[in-house]
């Protein structure tokens, strides 16, 4: 339950993340008027002075003065930067320099006219892209904007003055946007544009005389102190949302606009944009894909229009039904909508009208509690009429000469089949043969069927013969219902295979994606993910892809990635891991690559980009939304594996992080003991005045004892370092154990002064493969733990022998043992027994146990049943020694 | 300035950086019959070699300025005076690369002053000019290089030709520590360095046959990690 008075956390996040997002993005600044000509290059300009007089780090990106005289002269204070000349069919455009802006990294940058249309050749089509890029870059933004070109309001400036507007803008630039309304009374505008102050362009003064009535001016004047007004309270409302807010929203409101290829669409999704906008709620565009294939220019619309309604900020949806309808309040229920927004049917067109009308009627019938919302369409643009139902002579002849075929060999059988049993039951064969066909053929060949049979049957068979004439009543109603079945049924078995069609592509790509995604699960390093996400990829896509992953300064390809790419397509890859947007070939950003670039992005960063090349024209919405899918999948598991590296990594930092802290406060007194000793006993040699050999002897071999004790010391740190640091490697080599053995006794001579030392070394022990100096080591600590645990004199028991493939080498002592409650951690760390003796550092056994297991091995410590200790190393051979040795 | 007998002095070059080691080695060195001179850095080192024509060198490996090995080979380059390396390293990497350098001999600090009195007698003994001995004695065991002939308390000892040959690279060096790729190129050639295999076998027998109480070697020692030595007792 949620406390009432207290913010929803999601929208506390949500205000949170566009708080940080304003942090690290730069701010836009829009000067916005309701036509050209208010003064907004001017208002912009003396706001520039303004902050430029504050100190601020500010250039001009792109200012188009137009040749006005004020407006020159307050730009000319302002640094600027040199424009970009590019030729397009010999005409020399300027533009702004984008890289240059970027590289120069202002604090603020001055771009006119977000809504210019960039020249071909550039890196986006749009001015606002560029825009977008400084603003992502962290540079702030001044720029000027008529309230015709934004996304949403275009459609009614349209309506409103009837002039085209091909330049938009989308409204999600603005929505982060401070917005600077520059306003003049219509009337005084009317008077400047009369003295020439209004620069118009090229085009013909008498159209524009006529968008600069009085009338139209007041209208847009409102749209855009609408518009400014809106977006106040949208401030409000998110100041509201990190506020406590008394009673929620009152409605759950969710959208739903049904897209098509129709032109109409276009409209339908920017007045649902409008609607979400002003009760603050998301909005859903569904396709509902029928089994009927589009034709070319019908699926590029389609694409275009769900590409607007994605960049209006709708959540797109792509389904498959026959039956629109039917397809529409499936989406709905299962995304609670609460309104269903169609277009209402033009009456041009009577076949769109019964289409449309079946569809509302339908829709009213079933919806229940969602409302239904039926919004006048219009026509956009100088768009093509919506596609008349019409023959599409897509003819499939191969398909129609078999059904033909088939169709005469049945006649043929009927004909011999007639004599014996009268003209009716060759009707039924034929009406068998036209469900059969169904099957397997298309539904064009199929009706071809089932009218030529009926045809057939009429003209061969009914009599009288040879004509279509029927003679019989009864004939006749067999003959109209034989017509009728044959075409419905017909028409059923070959929709209902078309969906099934419909329904295995989905399935495919469904399992597609389900593949990749347990293939990439199943992978546990980076390489894996990127080589199976290659891999998977190149399955699904048939296609070559590449993964380049940012490495220590740059971005590099993987070398596992079937595409190479050129340095060009690197850039082009890289521009898209910066920007955390598609680019190259199917977009709007740097179109003019080879491959398509989808950049790898989470939530929480981006981790790579996904380069794919794919020879087609176009890339159908289902393909791009799997790859889109699959991009995101790898993704996350490119991240989660980026992720528990790194928490492994400070797992490993904390470890040892936790042993520095025991080492020190352990071994600041086991280094400042002998050092003590070793001071003391110097001074008391230094200040003895008379020379008395025994107390020098005594106090030179206090030194000696300490200074070995400190370099011992010294030695299992070091080991105990190396250990912890994972840079033992042993050396594995063939080794005489019985060699081994004795090395490490004689350099334990003094150590192991008047105790008996009991060999046992079994026969003919075949050289064994360790590394030599670290099983010394190992031995060594474990004599040295007998001789400090044990009471002098106790003799200690060697053995060494092989069993099962390992070789077991034991060191046993007949002492008091070891305490049974310290047997469970007595090979970890500063571990010591409660009556040890001073002078160890509980760091021996495990560095003991350290050195075997980096063999591989294990180790063992146990009380022997006559009493004593016994430790046994048990070390894997799985080599048998090589021979030959007397080469 | 101490010296002992009439003996004509010795002349020591101490490479070292820390003042204190220099310090301790001067008195020592000095108090024993040695003259000495000392570099702090590794150049400086080569510059004295050179100029002062040691007749034995105690080389540092951690020098400020150049890696003990480096220096080593330099000098190497133009001449075999007596090479120990003195080193606070241990590991036995270390130790190899050193003495397939060329080094004579590895002390690891901290060393007992007896223990460098002794290596020091034993290189310099070893790398005078052998004009009498073709003959190693060593307790009761004879080589008789001249002769191929292999005596342990006077009685003839058969031996192969590759435990021969084994056997004679240790005399000849003895007192010195032969690393295992040394012995093993060698005795078998260049192919064979990696086989310790071959060596570990052939040392068990050349024991076998050699020593008092082959599991419990005096004559032929193992230097864990980086290979054997063949020791003199008078």
């Amino acid at each position: 339950m949620i406390e009432k008075g207290r913010p929803n956390p999601d929208a506390l996040l949500a205000a949170i993340q566009s708080e940080a997002a304003r942090k690290t993005r730069g701010r836009l600044k829009v000067f916005l008027g309701m036509c050209p000509g208010v003064g907004k290059t001017y208002a912009m300009l003396e706001a520039a002075q303004r902050e430029w007089k504050n100190g601020r780090d500010l250039v001009v990106g792109y200012v188009e003065t137009h040749g006005r005289q004020d407006t020159d002269a307050l730009a000319a204070g302002l640094p600027a930067i040199a424009r970009k000349e590019l030729t397009h069919r010999d005409l020399l455009l300027a533009e702004m320099d984008l890289d240059a802006v970027l590289a120069r990294r202002p604090q603020i940058a001055l771009v006119d006219e977000l809504a210019h249309t960039n020249a071909p050749g550039s890196r986006h089509p749009k001015r606002w892209q560029d825009v977008n890029e400084l603003l992502d870059a962290g540079i702030d933004i001044y720029t000027t904007l008529n309230v015709q070109h934004l996304e949403s309001r275009a459609d009614t400036v349209r309506q409103i003055t009837g002039a085209e507007i091909r330049e938009t803008v989308p409204d999600s630039l603005l929505d982060l946007a401070e917005i600077e309304l520059v306003d003049l009374p219509p009337a005084d505008l009317i008077d400047r544009l009369k003295s020439g102050k209004v620069y118009l362009g090229e085009r013909a003064t008498s159209a524009a005389q006529n968008f600069f009535r009085e009338g139209n001016l007041t209208a847009l004047r409102e749209l855009a102190l609408r518009l400014v007004a809106d977006h106040v309270s949208v401030d409000t409302q998110e100041f509201h949302r990190t506020q406590p807010e008394p009673g929620a929203w009152k409605t759950g409101h969710r959208l739903l606009v049904a897209v098509s290829s129709s032109p109409l669409s276009e409209s339908l999704i920017r007045w649902t944009r409008r609607m979400a906008d002003s009760l603050k709620c998301p909005w859903l565009a569904v396709h509902v894909e029928s089994s009927r294939p589009l034709d070319d220019a019908a699926q590029s619309r389609l694409e275009k229009h769900l590409a607007l309604a994605r960049t209006l900020g709708a959540e797109v949806i792509d389904t498959t039904d026959d039956n629109l309808a039917r397809g529409l309040l499936r989406i709905a229920q299962q995304n609670n909508v609460s309104q269903i927004i169609v277009g209402k049917p033009s009456a041009s067109n009577w076949f769109e009208w019964w289409r449309a009308g079946r569809l509302l009627r339908h829709l009213t019938r079933e919806s229940g509690n969602i409302d239904l919302q039926v919004v006048r369409a219009e026509k956009t643009g100088n768009a093509p009429p919506p596609p008349r139902w019409r023959w599409r002579p897509r003819l499939n002849w191969k398909q129609y000469a078999f059904a033909a075929g088939i169709l005469a060999a049945v006649a043929l059988v009927n004909a011999l089949l007639a004599q014996f049993t009268g003209p009716r039951v060759p009707g039924f064969v034929f009406l068998l043969t036209v469900v059969l066909l169904a099957l397997v053929l298309e539904r064009g060949p199929v009706l071809f069927v089932g009218a030529a049979s009926a045809l057939v049957w009429d003209y061969f068979f009914l009599p009288p013969k040879f004509t279509f004439i029927i003679s019989s009543t009864e004939d006749g109603m067999l003959f109209g219902m034989y017509f009728v079945i044959a075409i419905v049924l017909g028409q059923q078995v070959a929709r209902i295979r078309a969906q099934e069609l419909a329904e295995r592509l989905r399935e495919e790509r469904a399992t597609a994606l389900y593949q990749l995604t347990r293939e990439l699960a199943q992978a546990g390093t980076r390489d894996e993910v990127v080589w199976q996400l290659i891999a998977e990829v190149g399955r699904i896509f048939s296609a070559a892809a590449a993964v380049v992953l940012p490495e220590v300064k740059s971005l590099r390809a993987h070398p596992d990635s079937s595409l190479v790419l050129t340095d060009k397509e690197l850039n082009v890859a890289e521009w898209a891991f910066r920007n955390r947007q598609a680019a190259g070939k199917f977009t709007d950003n740097l179109p003019g690559s080879d491959n398509l670039h989808l950049p790898l992005t989470t939530e929480r960063a981006v981790v790579g980009v996904l380069s794919i090349h794919l020879p087609l024209a176009t890339l159908p919405l289902a393909r791009r939304d799997l790859l889109e899918a699959c991009a995101r999948q790898a993704a996350l598991v490119l991240d989660r594996v980026a992720l528990r590296a790194a928490s492994e990594q400070s797992k490993l930092v904390a470890e040892s992080e936790r042993l520095s802290n025991t080492l020190l406060s352990s071994i600041s007194h086991e280094l400042r003991t002998p050092l003590a000793a070793i001071t003391s006993a110097a001074s008391a040699l230094a200040g003895s005045k008379t020379p008395d050999p025994d107390f020098n002897r005594s106090m030179i071999s206090e030194i000696q004892e300490a200074s070995a004790r400190l370099n011992r010391l010294v030695g299992n740190l070091l080991d105990v370092t190396r250990l912890d640091s994972g840079h033992v490697r042993p050396k594995l080599d063939w080794c005489d154990v019985g060699d081994l053995v004795q090395t490490t006794i004689r350099t334990l001579q003094r150590e192991l002064t008047g105790r008996e030392v009991k060999m046992e070394i079994a026969e003919n022990l075949p050289l064994a493969k360790l590394d030599f100096t670290l099983m010394q080591q190992a031995l060594t600590n474990l004599l040295l733990n007998v001789v400090a645990h044990t009471p002098a004199k106790t003799p200690i028991l060697l053995q060494v022998r092989r069993e099962n493939g390992h070789l077991i080498l034991s060191v046993a002592d007949s002492g008091p043992g070891l305490p049974p409650e310290l047997l469970p951690r007595i090979f970890d760390k500063f571990v010591r027994a409660p009556d040890a003796p001073a002078g160890g550092s509980g760091l021996g056994l495990a560095i003991v146990k350290g050195f075997v297991e980096a063999h591989g091995g294990q180790i063992a410590a146990a009380n022997r049943p006559g009493g004593g200790a016994i430790f046994s190393i048990y070390l894997p051979q799985t080599e048998t020694p090589p021979g030959g040795a007397s080469a | 300035m101490t010296t002992t007998g009439a003996k004509p002095e010795i002349a020591v070059l101490v490479i070292d950086d820390e003042p204190q080691i220099r310090r301790l080695l001067r008195v020592t060195l000095e108090a024993n019959g040695y003259s000495v001179t000392d570099a702090p850095t590794g150049k400086d080192g080569i510059v004295q070699a050179a100029q002062s024509r040691p007749e034995i060198i105690l080389l540092d490996l951690g020098l400020p300025d150049l890696d003990g090995v480096e220096v080593l080979k330099r000098i190497r380059e133009w001449s075999k005076v007596p090479i120990i390396i003195l080193s606070v390293r241990d590991r036995e990497d270390d130790k190899i690369a050193a003495l397939d350098a060329g080094a004579d001999d590895f002390v690891t600090k901290p060393f007992s002053s007896g223990e460098l009195l002794a290596r020091l007698r034993t290189t310099l003994r070893r790398s005078q000019p052998q004009t009498t001995s073709v003959l190693f004695q060593s307790g009761d065991l004879e080589v008789d290089l001249a002769n191929r002939q292999v005596r342990k308390k006077g009685q003839e000892v058969k031996l192969t030709p590759t435990e021969y040959a084994l056997l004679r690279l240790l005399v000849v060096h003895a007192g010195k520590v032969l690393t295992h790729r040394q012995l093993l190129t060698e005795v078998w050639g260049p192919n064979a360095a990696e086989q310790t295999h071959y060596l570990r076998v052939h040392i068990a027998h050349l024991r076998e046959k050699l020593e008092d109480d082959a599991s419990q070697p005096k004559f032929i020692l193992t230097e864990p990690g980086v290979g054997y030595r063949a020791i003199e007792q008078e």
